[in-house]
């Protein structure tokens, strides 16, 4: 076999980017199949249930369950106010009366006479979605949300924590292997999103949240940091719904790694630029990685989806090494033996011959490699 | 199942969430054989997002496989796009098909019961018999405020419900409480909103017309059989039937492709082509590891680790009752930070005899994390991921063991008594000691570089008792065999038998601790070549006796004093040893307890006398 499929990360200056806008209920979307969209503007709406409230009534009027019937002063459907009377005992001669009262605003759901619980609900929950990304309506799904394109630079991303924001990209690093300290983020950069190179500590993200940095794309992070900043360990890899301030975006993995000389010039370009980022990963079944999406001018005409492009190893074909030894190192396919090979760990395995940017010549498991599309 | 004419070829796949997984079963001079194996990507996501188009690709590998190995180009299996069934002994087609499913995240169930540890771990029980994995229990007396129960039900987005609660004819106040929280949470189905989310209801049957009242119009509501009638009996079986009814009609015929699937799996039943129903592939497992037990009367524990999670069966006592569990978040690349997590750096190291650098090990292991298709190329990484999956094993295996207790399998009968000594204490069925076989399948016990590192792994995770045989599924063939057995138990079980184990060999390993350097063991083994094997062995030692695959050794073997074999404490036993690829392991580090030095340096010393021993690793790294 001369060639052979292996997977790899986006990393490109112009690409069709289609993002879909859809809300978790049905609600209400806001735009219309055409308009031009900023990444803050509301696309669609709804409301989401409110909390339910169990309501232990029969015990709170001292009766049995099959008794709340006749003492209830709220039906199914009403709508309730904190401290308003729902159900009220007789008592002897207008003395003992036990009045109940409503412990929330909202409204009553369920009656039950078999277990004299109540169900109530608080009001609804209004949930808003944002367009996220600078672009144009293309589809809109009825009651669910749109479909919105643009054409961008586009940066996967392999891992990162917290939700979607946008802001200025500001590369603080000099070179991609170069790291950043935290007394380089200054005052000014609040609100941006920064490159800090191979690497972030704990320190400079301590620092980049004291200064609401919105955003920092780096090559690599410290596990150990990754914990001190969340507080606990990442056990499975579904991230993004973090909370905590700021979105991270690593592009290489964990440890101190170069930033792929490819990502780290595109940033650069687009330099003072503004970019939508996330963090969202997952990494099983539907995976998700994070991305930087850097929107660029383009004529609705140009907006054609994308094919899906499969990355190809062949000899010639750049490759990134994704595991020891040389993990994180660039180079060449020169060989693709299709017999199963010996590596040092005795596995029997497909292998690769490449020749790496330190002039190096070695052999990899194919599975220890991705493509970097030229 | 009677077999009636022999099925002359067969094909049998497994859709996996990641790969579609093919066999070919052949009948050759008098036995079933599986003969060609092939595989491809499933394809129930996008781009393709029909599953058909992997069983396809996989099949037709299948087929180019069988062309090749018997120089006949005529050989065809599929026809017009679908697989090809015939009732004839012919070159072109086969005479069943049939097909195990895990693809899309498997069956995905929440339960409900009244009491925890009472109806809702016979629910629990019921559904993971079924082949689900369990996302949460809901009971009534689970501690966790109403409310909560409530937002728990609607964010999980279960594949479906099933409710037990209450002994038949007992009180339906609490049933009655848990259908209004399921109601009031109004859950949807994960699979799409065009439906309404099944509810199985095995609760106490004086509640039916309550639960038919308040979950009716909000769920598809089906009522069966109470799971637990009286608190001393436990009926699973209608529950099960109803939860792989149900998986077939609404998980399996939402996910893409899967109707048509369904209309291919067909096989005959007492001479009828009948249509075969997909298995969810963990009770495939099921099926397949009792069959084997039942016709060997023996104790059978296997175990799947994956990359996201791992499945541990058993088959005890001499009811042959099945217990399963799935530890969710316990696998070696997607959930292998979560390893760490539970474990703990200090034990994962205990089985690492080199020293390294602790955040350079958590970098690799959340590196392997988020990209888990690389392979360990450097020794010092294979054995690191080792570590980790003995200590995911050991964990599930924990887990396994406290869940496998209490009531068992379908009409048993005990005690009262019992039944609340042994939910209570939690009491496990789990006995290593009369354990006979012990099987490991997945990527890193299977495709162990040494069949000497499975064994290992097999031995220091799950550290057998007594006699032991160790085995490892060559390429986890027990899903298409355990949905086999349903039209041919012989095809089955004689595929499983030839095919499919490769048996590593026996452990021997005496229960108790004495002093270092005390005799733990003392053996006369007479070798197949007439050699004899004697030795006393002194406590906290491993050796290896080489003894091929399908070889047996007689064996005196007497424990030292104060140490059990499973005859009692100091009583000798004479058995025979069987062989393997790897041999008879003789393990006097102790059981019960089991302990390795605090002291690294100690450790890693006698982590290398013993790698060495088992030849488990080159030379070089264990210098």
């Amino acid at each position: 076999m001369a060639q052979a499929y292996s997977p790899g990360l986006t990393v490109t200056e112009s690409i069709i980017i289609r993002k879909e806008r859809i809300l978790p209920l049905k609600g209400t979307v806001l735009v219309k199949k055409g308009d031009k969209l900023t990444s803050e503007d509301l696309v669609a709406e709804t409301l989401l249930p409110g909390k339910v409230v169990p309501f232990n009534l029969a015990n709170k009027l001292g009766t049995i369950p099959n008794l709340v019937k006749d003492y209830v002063k709220i039906k199914e459907g009403d709508h309730l106010k904190k401290g308003q009377i729902m159900a009220e005992t007789k008592g002897f001669f207008g003395l003992f009366r036990n009045i109940v009262r409503s412990p929330i605003t909202g409204e009553v759901e369920n009656i039950s006479s078999i277990t004299g619980q109540l169900l109530l609900r608080e009001p609804h929950i209004p949930l808003q979605i944002k367009a996220f990304i600078d672009g144009i309506v293309v589809d809109v799904i009825e009651n669910e949300g749109v479909v919105i394109e643009n054409k961008s630079a586009y940066i996967q991303g392999i891992f990162g924590i917290g939700g979607e924001t946008t802001g200025e990209i500001i590369v603080l690093a000099d070179s991609p292997e170069d790291s950043i300290s935290p007394e380089a983020i200054r005052e000014e950069h609040k609100g941006k999103i920064i490159v800090t190179g191979c690497m972030v500590t704990y320190a400079v993200i301590k620092k980049a949240l004291k200064n609401g940095i919105k955003g920092i794309i780096t090559g690599g992070i410290d596990d150990h940091d990754l914990k001190e900043l969340l507080g606990y360990n990442i056990g499975v890899a579904i991230t993004g719904h973090e909370d905590i301030g700021i979105t991270l975006v690593v592009t290489e993995g964990f440890g101190k790694i170069k930033m792929a000389a490819k990502t780290f010039s595109l940033l650069q370009k687009f330099h003072g630029k503004k970019a939508s980022i996330h963090g969202k990963t997952q990494i099983r079944a539907g995976v998700m990685r994070p991305e930087i999406i850097i929107p660029l001018e383009f004529k609705e005409e140009e907006l054609k989806e994308p094919q899906n492009k499969m990355s190809i190893l062949e000899i010639g074909t750049t490759i990134r090494v994704i595991r020891q030894p040389n993990f994180g190192l660039i180079g060449k396919v020169t060989a693709l033996p299709e017999e199963l090979t010996k590596v040092e760990s005795e596995t029997l395995v497909r292998i690769l011959e490449a020749e790496l940017e330190n002039g190096k010549k070695v052999i990899i498991p194919r599975a220890n490699v991705e493509v970097i599309e030229s | 199942m009677v077999d009636t004419q022999p099925l002359k070829r067969i094909i049998a796949t497994d859709c996996g969430s990641t790969t579609t997984k093919a066999i070919l079963i052949e009948y050759v001079d008098g036995e079933y054989r599986q003969t060609v194996r092939g595989e491809a990507p499933t394809t129930v996501e996008k781009p393709l997002n029909d599953v058909t188009k992997g069983v396809i690709n996989a099949v037709t590998e299948l087929e180019e496989l069988a062309r090749l190995k018997y120089s006949d180009q005529e050989i065809s299996f599929l026809k017009e796009d679908t697989i090809h069934i015939t009732d004839k002994d012919e070159k072109q087609g086969v005479n069943a098909y049939v097909s195990t499913s895990s693809a899309g995240g498997g069956l995905q169930m929440m339960v409900t019961g009244v009491v925890a540890k009472m109806t809702g771990e016979s629910a629990e029980r019921a559904a993971l018999g079924a082949g689900a994995i369990v996302m949460d229990l809901i009971a009534s007396n689970d501690k966790r405020p109403n409310y909560e129960k409530i937002e728990r039900i609607r964010q999980l987005r279960p594949d479906m419900i099933l409710m037990a609660g209450g002994v038949d004819g007992g009180t339906t106040k609490h049933v009655a409480e848990l259908a209004e929280l399921v109601a009031a949470a109004d859950p949807k189905p994960r699979l799409g909103s065009s439906y309404k989310l099944p509810v199985i209801y095995a609760g106490n049957n004086k509640a039916r017309d309550i639960i038919s009242d308040v979950l009716q119009e909000k769920t598809d509501l089906i009522i069966t059989e109470n799971i637990r009638p009286s608190l001393e009996t436990e009926n699973l079986g209608p529950a099960r039937d109803k939860i792989h009814d149900l998986f077939m009609e609404h998980v399996m015929a939402q996910a893409p492709g899967y109707s048509t699937l369904m209309s291919w799996t067909v096989g005959p039943i007492d001479d009828k082509l009948v249509n075969i129903p997909i298995m969810p592939t963990p009770a495939a497992v099921g099926n397949i590891m009792q069959a084997i037990a039942k016709q060997n009367n023996i104790e059978v524990l296997g175990v799947d680790i994956g990359g996201a999670t791992t499945d541990i069966f058993s088959v005890f006592t001499e009811s042959f009752i099945f217990n399963r569990t799935v530890s969710a978040n316990l696998g070696l690349s997607y959930s292998i930070s979560n390893v760490l997590a539970t474990a703990g750096i200090g034990e994962i190291m205990r089985w690492v005899p080199f020293s390294i650098d602790q955040s350079e090990l958590r970098n690799m292991i959340k590196n392997k994390m988020i990209r888990p298709t690389t392979i360990p190329q450097q020794l010092e990484e294979l054995i690191l991921e080792q570590a980790i999956a003995k200590e995911a094993l050991k964990y599930a295996f924990i887990q396994h063991k406290e869940f496998a207790v209490g009531l068992k399998g379908a009409q048993k009968q005990r005690e009262i008594a019992d039944a609340f000594a042994q939910s209570v204490s939690g009491e496990t069925i789990v006995d290593m000691l009369s354990l006979d076989l012990l099987v490991g399948s997945g990527g890193v016990l299977s495709h162990a570089p040494r069949r000497s590192q499975s064994a290992m792994m097999l031995i220091d995770a799950f550290l057998p008792e007594g006699v032991t045989r160790l085995a490892v599924d060559s390429i986890f063939m027990m899903p298409q065999l355990g949905v086999l057995a349903e039209i041919s138990q012989k095809a089955a079980t004689e595929v499983f038998e030839k095919d499919c184990l490769i048996y590593l060999g026996t452990c021997v390993a005496p229960v108790g601790k004495i002093k270092p350097d005390k005799v733990a063991l003392s053996v006369r083994i007479e070798l197949p070549n007439g050699d004899f094997f004697e030795e006393d062995i002194k406590f906290g030692e491993m050796r290896l006796i080489p003894l091929g695959v399908g070889e047996k050794a007689k064996a005196k073997l007497s424990p030292g004093r104060g140490l059990d074999l499973g005859a009692g404490k100091n009583q000798e036993i004479e058995t025979e040893l069987h062989g393997g690829v790897v041999g008879i392991i003789l393990d006097t580090r102790g059981r019960q307890p089991f302990i390795l030095p605090e002291e690294a340096a100690t450790r890693m010393a006698l982590l290398k006398k013993w790698m060495r021993e088992l030849k488990a690793y080159p030379e070089e790294i264990l210098q």
